[in-house]
């Protein structure tokens, strides 16, 4: 993987003089526009997409009692389908207790903590995963509006720096890949404008669910920078503003990538 | 790491406009290695294989070798007297040469079936379908996959 | 562990109707090795049973070959109102079942 995108960068770097920086409204495009007819097909079809496996799963442990509180999700939150419906188009949002934002998983992991008494769910776990591909599932259709609230606005600043800032042995910063050349090819994949719109997502090289967070983390070690650590206020600040950078995009959780 | 998408990718020299598309093509089969040999041998025993009757489909344009989809069809009217009883499906470079056998009859109404397979290197897949006459039917194809099943893990 | 079946829930006596069934499964191949280089055992569904009001129409054999989380697409002739029942048997005892039923006019 290193390799390639050492060599791609090169490339990459060399043919790019002119930067055509940030993608207006209108011209942002899901990662969807860029698969295949069958990929696309996958993602489609309730029945054939591998990802409405894991919201099922999250479905059961809504309403399963956890914790010392014996509390399930439901016992609060009562049917997803209303309780949660637009939520996760809203997160990272803003958590005025702790005087920054979190994401969907953090939330969770918070109504474990405070509301549950149970402890949190490892990032990237099976159960963490199926909870919050239930609940963003709730907001399938609905258009992105993070960092919409104003007292997210310096965090969704921080992330646009760090989308910005050249890092890594490459020196490639996201915007070279994401808002310079997208709808060009690395080494025969399309590259996209990196828009988080369907997470957590079923990547079919990864064979499973996974989190904006791993696929941010895989980004980052394609230019060989260190990747910060899931949770920290860096991939936090990066992962609110993609998602204020797709800003009306419908959600698509559970999508499908290859 | 498969070291072909090593290969491929130190030679496709990284961005470009127009763009290296096709990555997987289908080709006509020419030879059948041994280990692919053997294991039809195995399913088919002496019985001569004719080729036709069989169709596999992948798509153009595989986007991961870890998951491809793949629909196998057999010509056939699914009749009480005429029917598909097996469909065996092998591959030539994955560590094992079987990738499926399907077993269906005349209750299936249609010889048509599909599934999503790995392929972890370009190679040959082969399906046999055995008919309700004990004959053997295939369909061999050259499966082209450059961006081979990989994993960031293995970063 | 969860599994997604698609079958018409109403079909015209004599219709070919097509089934769709998609399981959770890891499918470790049994080739693949850890960082310190000692092989991850095989564990994978071996084996796929479709049967209609108790007769087996379709069956599967599975190898390592099939993608996680193994999906199937096949088809059978709708004879007779009932219920489909599928049984998914793996490497080290994993068994599961799931059934869905159809109206027959
Ligand atoms: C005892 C009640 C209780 C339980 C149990 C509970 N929550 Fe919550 N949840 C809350 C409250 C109260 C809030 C508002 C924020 C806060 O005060 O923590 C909240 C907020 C949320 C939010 C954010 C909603 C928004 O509009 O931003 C999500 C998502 C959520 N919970 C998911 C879950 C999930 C998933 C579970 C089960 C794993 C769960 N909750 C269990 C009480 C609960
Ligand atoms: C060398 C080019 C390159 C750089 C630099 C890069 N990416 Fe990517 N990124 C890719 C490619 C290629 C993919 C996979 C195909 C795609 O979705 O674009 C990808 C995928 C993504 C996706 C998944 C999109 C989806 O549809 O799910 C996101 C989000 C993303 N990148 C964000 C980032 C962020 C944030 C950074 C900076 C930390 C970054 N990328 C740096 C090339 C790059």
């Amino acid at each position: 993987m290193s390799v390639w995108r050492a060599i791609a960068a090169a490339a990459l770097v060399a043919a790019a003089p002119a930067l055509a920086g940030e993608i207006p409204p209108d011209a942002r495009r899901s990662g969807y526009s860029f698969m295949g007819p069958d990929t696309r097909a996958m993602q489609d079809d309730d029945t054939s997409n591998p990802g409405m496996l894991f919201v099922l799963d999250g479905e059961q442990l809504w309403g399963k009692k956890t914790g010392s509180a014996e509390k399930a999700c439901a016992d609060c939150h009562g049917d997803a389908r209303s309780s949660m419906k637009g939520v996760a188009a809203r997160y990272p949002a803003f958590d005025k207790t702790l005087g920054r934002p979190v994401t969907l998983d953090q939330r969770i992991n918070l109504c474990r903590a405070n509301h549950q008494k149970a402890a949190p769910l490892p990032y990237e776990s099976r159960d963490l995963l199926a909870l919050s591909a239930f609940v963003a599932h709730q907001s399938r259709g609905a258009a992105i509006t993070a960092g919409d609230d104003p007292q997210a606005k310096p965090f969704v600043e921080q992330g646009r720096d760090l989308f910005m800032q050249r890092e890594g042995q490459l020196n490639l910063a996201c915007t070279n890949c994401h808002d310079d050349n997208f709808d060009k090819r690395l080494a025969g994949a399309p590259i996209t404008q990196g828009q988080p719109t369907g997470y957590p997502l079923y990547r079919l090289e990864w064979q499973t669910l996974g989190s904006l967070e791993r696929r941010l983390r895989s980004c980052m070690s394609g230019v060989r920078a260190q990747a910060y650590d899931y949770g920290s206020p860096e991939l936090v600040a990066l992962e609110l503003y993609l998602m204020s950078r797709a800003r009306g995009l419908p959600m698509e959780t559970p999508a499908v990538r290859p | 790491m498969p070291t072909t998408r090593r290969q491929f990718l130190s030679l496709a020299g990284g961005v470009t406009a127009a763009g290296t598309i096709p990555i997987v093509t289908l080709r006509p089969l020419r030879a059948t290695p041994a280990m692919l040999n053997t294991a039809i041998r195995n399913v088919v025993g002496e019985a001569p294989i004719r080729t036709g009757k069989v169709k596999v489909d992948i798509p153009p344009l595989v986007e991961n070798g870890n998951t491809v989809p793949m629909t196998v069809t057999v010509a056939s009217p699914m009749t009480a007297d005429d029917h598909v009883k097996s469909i065996h499906v092998f591959n030539e470079k994955n560590p094992q040469p079987n990738i499926a056998n399907f077993y269906l009859g005349p209750s299936s109404g249609r010889a048509q079936v599909a599934t999503r397979i790995r392929l972890a290197d370009t190679q040959k897949v082969v399906a046999i379908a055995r008919l309700s006459d004990d004959t053997f039917w295939q369909v061999a194809v050259d499966v082209v996959v450059t961006l081979a099943a990989c994993t960031e893990e293995m970063n | 562990m969860a599994a997604l079946i698609n079958v018409p829930a109403k079909a015209r006596r004599g219709d070919v109707i097509e089934i769709r069934t998609l399981t959770s499964h890891i499918m470790e191949t049994g080739f693949r090795h850890t960082a310190d280089g000692k092989l991850v055992p095989r564990d994978i569904i071996t084996s796929f049973t479709c049967r209609y009001n108790g007769t087996e129409i379709f069956r599967a054999d599975l190898f390592p070959a099939i993608a996680a989380n193994p999906y199937l697409s096949f088809f059978a002739v709708a004879k007779e109102s009932g219920r489909f029942e599928f049984e998914w048997i793996g490497d080290n005892g994993y068994s599961s079942t799931a059934s869905a039923s159809i109206t027959v006019e």
